[in-house]
C-alpha cells in the first residue's frame, strides 16, 4: 500500500492507483470532464488539474494521469487549483452554453456564468466517444479531424462509416448529448439480407448468434431491453469490463 | 558495392572505413577537394542563399569559367551565417587568401569571371578574405578588404556547431572528414565504453539546445539505464518558430555532424535504430540528409559493423506534415509511429516509454551537431564557454528589424545587447530599438531595459522569455506589442492540437480579446483576464506548447503594460500600427504638391491640386500606409 496525503487527510491505496482515484476512494471529490472508468486516462479537460508536492518540487498535475508515489501532498483546494479550475469551467461554459451536462459540472464547483462570448458548441471534445468506439467497441469508427478550434468528431471524411457497427457506446457515452447515431447509420443495417441481419449484441460479440428480428429498432426491441437491464450499463462497455477481469495478472 | 553519389560527386569513393589508414586517405582526397590546386569557387546555396538568388550566379559561374578555364572548379557549400549579404560567393587561389564577394547577381558573377583567372581582386564586392595558411607566418591579407574575422558580425562570434557551414560541401563525406569529422566516433567506438562518453557529456555541461534546455548527459543516462533491449535515438528536426532557421542550416550544411552525433549516442545509450523527423517544409535539407545517409551508409560509418566494429547502428528519416506541435516529443514521436500528431501526459517520459513503448532518446539538431565537437575536443573545453549553469555556445538566428540578419553561434552569456548592436549593426533607419522576442511563439519579448541580460537559460526565463531553440526577432519602435502577441497566437490558434481544453479554449479567448483590443474596443479589465487566462494555461495545459503559449501575451503585458493601457484607455496605438486606432494627415506646411501620394493611394482618398496642400479623406482612407511610405517630405503624418 502507498499512502498520499489529500486535502490534509492521509489515503492509502493501491500502487498504479491515479491521485484522482485515490482521491476519490476517500470520499474527496474532483471535477472530470473527460474521465470513464473503462477508459484509459487521457488528461484533456486539464478540469482534475491539483497541486501536487513531490518533495522539493510543487506543481500544477491533472490527477487523472498522475500515478500515486508514497509521500505525495496533494491539495484539490489551492489557490491556483480554484483559479485556474473556474476559469476552465468559464470557458467550457461558453463553448457549450446550452449543455446540461456543462452547466451542471459548472454549477457543482461554484461557476455560474461566464464573462466570455458564447460559442453554442455542443461537444466539449472531451474524446469519451471516440476512446468507447477504439478502446470498448474495438471498432475505430469514429476519430477527431481538423486542428486547435476547428477540433471535431466524426466519421472519416463525415461519410457514413462501414467500419461502426451502430452499438450506440458512443451516444451512450457522451455527456453532452451532441453524440447521436445518424438515421443512415442505421438504414445502412436495414439494407442488410439474411444471416448478414446481425444483432449489435452479436457484433459486440456479446452474444455468439443473434439475429435481428426487429428491423434495427432497438428501442423496441425486448431483447434488448432485457440485456440492457441485466448489464445495466451499455453492454459494450459490460463486454469490455468482463474482459478485463478475464485477463490474468501479470506474474 | 558500387553508388553512384549523384552527378556533381564524380569522386572516386575511397572504399569503406575500418581502419585509420582509410581515414588518413578519405581526408587527403577531402583536403584535395576543399583546397584543389586550382583556382576554386564556392557558392553559398542553402535556402537562404536561393532564396536571394545564388542559382544564377553558379548557373552563371560555371558556365563563365567552364568556356574560360575547364579544370577550374565551382563548388556549393552552406550558408555561412551572414545572410544578408547573401549571395555570397568565396574565391580560392592557390597559395592566396581567399576573397568572399558578398550580394552577387548573376551579371555580377560573369563580370568577376574575366578577373578571377588572372587573380584579379574587385575590392568594391568584396566582403572579406580569409586566410588560414598555418605556416607560422602572420595571415596574408588585401589591402582595402578586412579579413573575416574582423568584421563585427564574427568578432564576437565563437563556431563550434557551425564550424563547417558554409565551408565545406554539405554532401561531400571527403570534405567532412577532411574537416575534423568522424574523428569523434573513431574514438568513441574504437576505445570508449558508453560510461565513459556520457561522463562525458556530463561533464561539457551540453543541455538540450530545442528549448526546454534539460542537460543531454543526463537524458542520455536515464535512456541507457530505461528497461527493454529496443531503444531508439530520434533527432527533432521539426523546427517549427516562425523567424527559426538554426536547424535548417545545420540540415543543408553539416548533414554528416548530425548523423555523427546521432551515431555516438546510439552507442553511448545502447540503440541500435535511429529516426530523424524532418519537417516537408524543408526540402533541401532533406535532400541533403539524404545523400548523407546514403554516402554514410555505403562507407560503414552507418548499418552493421560501423567502422570496422561490431556495433550497428541505422538511420530513417521520416518526413513530418508540417504540424507545429509535432515538435513536442510526445507528439513527434505519435507523429512517427503513424498516429495523429497529439501530445499525450507525461510521464512516463520518453527515456521510459517512447517510440512504441520502448525508451527513446529524442534530442535537437543542435544538440546533436555539437556532440562529436565536444568529444573531440573535450568537454572541459566546452564546459569552459558559456555560464555556470549554461554552457558552450548556442546558435541563434537573428532576424527582423535589425542590419546584419543571419545566423550566429555566441558563447553562452554574452548579452543582448551585444548581439543587437556588436553582431547585428542595430536597427536600420537609425530607428530606436523596443524589444527582441526569444525563443519563437512560446517566448517572451524583452525591451530596452533589459539589454544588458546575460543570455542563459535562467536569465531568459526570470525575463519571462525563454531561449527556445534560437530563434531572435528585433522589433523597432514602429512595432506595436499588443499587435506583436495578436500575431503569435493567431499562430498558436492554427498550431494547437485542440487536445486540451486549457491550450484550446485559452488561446482562442485570449486571442479575441487581444483582437478586441487591437480593433480598439478594449474593456478596462481585460488585461487582467489575459493574466488569468495565461496563468491557468501555464498551470493547466497538457503539454509545453498550451503551457508556454501565453508567454508572448504575458512577457509584453509585464514589460510593456503602458501600450496596452494607451490602447485600452486612451484607444491610440502608439507604434502607429493598428489599422483602426490611426489616422493619416498631411501637414499643410510641408507638402509640396507632388502628387505622389495620389498616384499611389488605392482608394483614391487624397486630393489636392499640383505644388498645393493636399488632404486625406479619411472616409475613404482604408490605412494602409503607402502615402506615409512614399512622401519624401515627410509631410504625412500618423497619429
Amino acid at each position: 500500500m502507498i499512502s498520499l496525503r489529500i486535502d490534509g487527510r492521509t489515503v492509502e491505496v493501491e500502487p498504479e492507483t491515479t491521485v484522482l482515484d485515490a482521491a476519490r476512494s476517500a470520499g474527496i471529490a474532483i471535477a472530470t470532464l473527460c474521465d470513464h472508468q473503462s477508459l484509459g486516462a487521457y488528461g484533456a479537460c486539464r478540469l482534475c488539474t491539483v497541486e501536487i508536492t513531490d518533495g522539493p518540487k510543487t506543481t500544477l498535475q491533472a490527477s487523472c494521469c498522475y500515478p500515486v508515489k508514497e509521500g505525495l501532498v496533494v491539495r484539490t483546494d489551492a489557490p491556483a487549483v480554484v483559479e485556474g479550475r473556474t476559469l476552465l469551467l468559464q470557458l467550457l461554459l461558453a463553448r457549450c452554453p446550452d449543455v446540461p451536462a456543462v452547466r451542471e459540472l459548472a454549477e457543482e464547483w461554484g461557476v455560474r456564468d461566464t464573462p466570455f462570448t458564447r460559442k453554442n458548441e455542443d461537444c466539449v471534445l472531451c474524446g469519451l466517444c471516440v476512446r468507447a468506439c477504439e478502446q470498448v467497441v474495438g471498432a475505430e469508427a469514429i476519430g477527431f479531424s481538423g486542428r486547435g478550434t476547428s477540433r471535431q468528431v466524426g466519421t472519416p471524411f463525415n461519410f457514413t462509416s462501414d467500419a461502426c457497427l451502430a452499438c450506440g457506446a458512443c451516444t451512450y457515452v457522451c455527456p453532452t448529448g451532441r453524440m447521436q447515431m445518424e438515421a443512415e447509420t442505421v438504414a445502412r443495417f436495414r439494407k442488410r439480407i439474411g444471416t448478414e441481419r446481425k444483432c449489435r449484441y452479436m457484433l459486440m460479440g456479446v452474444v455468439d448468434s443473434k439475429l435481428c428480428p426487429n428491423n434495427y429498432d432497438c428501442r423496441r426491441c425486448a431483447f434488448d431491453h432485457a440485456m440492457e437491464y441485466r448489464f445495466g450499463t451499455h453492454p459494450a462497455f459490460a463486454v469490455a469490463a468482463a474482459r478485463v477481469k478475464e485477463t490474468p495478472a501479470p506474474a | 558495392m558500387v553508388l553512384n553519389f549523384g552527378e556533381k560527386q564524380d569522386m572516386k569513393a575511397p572504399g569503406p572505413i575500418t581502419g585509420v589508414e582509410d581515414l588518413k586517405r578519405w581526408k587527403e582526397e577531402g583536403l584535395r577537394s576543399i583546397s584543389p590546386e586550382v583556382v576554386k569557387v564556392t557558392v553559398g546555396m542553402a535556402t537562404c542563399g536561393l532564396a536571394s538568388g545564388a542559382q544564377s550566379v553558379f548557373d552563371a559561374l560555371a558556365e563563365e569559367l567552364g568556356k574560360a578555364s575547364p579544370e577550374a572548379v565551382v563548388a556549393k557549400t552552406g550558408c555561412m551565417g551572414f545572410c544578408e549579404m547573401e549571395p555570397i560567393v568565396e574565391v580560392r587561389h592557390p597559395g592566396r587568401p581567399r576573397v568572399i564577394y558578398r550580394e552577387m547577381t548573376g551579371e555580377k558573377a560573369r563580370k568577376l569571371v574575366a578577373g578571377i583567372l588572372d587573380g584579379d581582386v574587385n575590392k568594391q564586392w568584396a566582403l572579406a578574405t580569409v586566410d588560414e595558411s598555418s605556416n607560422g607566418s602572420p595571415p596574408a591579407t588585401i589591402e582595402g578588404i578586412p579579413r573575416l574575422c574582423d568584421l563585427p558580425f564574427y568578432q564576437k562570434q565563437k563556431k563550434i556547431t557551425l564550424a563547417r557551414c558554409g565551408q565545406i560541401d554539405p554532401e561531400n563525406l571527403a570534405e567532412y572528414i577532411a574537416a575534423g569529422g568522424y574523428s569523434a566516433l573513431w574514438q568513441a567506438v574504437r576505445g570508449k565504453t558508453s560510461d565513459e562518453i556520457i561522463a562525458e557529456i556530463e561533464r561539457s555541461g551540453l543541455r538540450g539546445r530545442g528549448g526546454a534546455g534539460f542537460p543531454t548527459g543526463r537524458k542520455w543516462r536515464f535512456t541507457r539505464g530505461a528497461a527493454g533491449d529496443r531503444k531508439f535515438v530520434v533527432c527533432n528536426a521539426d523546427e517549427g518558430d516562425p523567424g527559426a532557421y538554426m536547424d535548417r542550416s545545420l540540415l543543408e550544411g553539416d548533414p554528416f555532424a548530425i548523423l555523427e552525433g546521432m551515431t555516438i549516442g546510439a552507442y553511448a545509450i545502447g540503440a541500435r535504430e535511429g529516426f530523424i523527423y524532418v519537417r516537408d517544409e524543408y526540402p533541401l535539407a532533406i535532400e541533403k540528409l539524404e545523400k548523407a545517409v546514403v554516402q554514410a551508409w555505403a562507407c560503414g560509418l552507418l548499418g552493421g559493423n560501423i567502422m570496422g566494429t561490431d556495433f550497428s547502428f541505422d538511420v530513417r528519416l521520416i518526413r513530418g506534415g508540417g504540424a507545429f506541435v509535432c515538435g513536442e516529443e510526445t507528439a513527434l514521436i505519435a507523429s512517427i509511429e503513424g498516429r495523429p500528431g497529439e501530445p499525450r501526459q507525461r510521464p512516463p517520459f520518453p527515456a521510459e516509454k517512447g517510440l512504441w513503448g520502448k525508451p527513446t532518446n529524442i534530442n535537437n539538431v543542435e544538440t546533436w551537431a555539437t556532440v562529436p565537437w565536444i568529444l573531440a575536443h573535450g568537454a572541459d573545453e566546452y564546459g569552459g564557454l558559456g555560464t555556470e549553469t549554461s554552457k558552450g555556445t548556442k546558435v541563434f538566428s537573428v532576424v527582423g528589424k535589425i542590419n546584419n540578419t543571419g545566423l550566429i553561434e555566441v558563447p553562452m552569456g554574452i548579452t543582448l545587447r551585444e548581439i543587437v548592436y556588436d553582431i547585428g549593426d542595430g536597427i536600420p533607419g537609425g530607428k530606436k530599438f523596443k524589444a527582441i522576442q526569444t525563443g519563437g511563439p512560446s517566448g517572451g519579448c524583452i525591451p530596452e531595459e533589459l539589454l544588458d541580460l546575460p543570455v542563459d537559460y535562467e536569465s531568459l526565463t526570470r525575463a519571462g522569455a525563454i531561449m527556445g531553440s534560437g530563434g531572435m526577432i528585433v522589433m523597432d519602435e514602429e512595432t506595436c506589442m499588443v499587435d506583436v502577441a495578436r500575431y503569435f497566437l493567431e499562430f498558436l490558434k492554427e498550431e494547437s492540437c485542440g487536445k486540451c481544453a486549457p491550450c484550446r479554449e485559452g488561446i482562442d479567448r485570449a486571442l479575441e480579446i487581444l483582437q478586441r483590443i487591437c480593433r480598439g474596443k478594449g474593456e478596462e479589465d481585460d488585461i487582467q483576464t489575459l493574466e488569468a487566462i495565461g496563468r491557468m494555461m501555464q498551470g493547466f495545459a497538457l503539454c509545453a506548447l498550451g503551457a508556454t503559449a501565453s508567454n508572448p501575451v504575458l512577457s509584453t503585458i509585464r514589460h510593456f503594460r503602458d501600450e496596452y493601457q494607451a490602447h485600452i484607455q486612451d484607444g491610440r496605438c502608439p507604434a502607429g500600427v493598428c489599422r483602426e486606432l490611426i489616422r493619416y494627415r498631411i501637414d499643410r506646411e510641408k507638402c509640396n504638391g507632388c502628387t505622389l501620394c495620389v498616384k499611389v493611394c488605392p482608394q483614391q482618398a487624397i486630393t489636392g491640386e499640383k505644388k498645393e496642400a493636399h488632404v486625406v479623406n479619411e472616409a475613404r482612407c482604408v490605412k494602409c500606409g503607402m502615402c506615409y511610405e512614399v512622401c519624401k517630405q515627410g509631410a504625412i503624418e500618423k497619429e
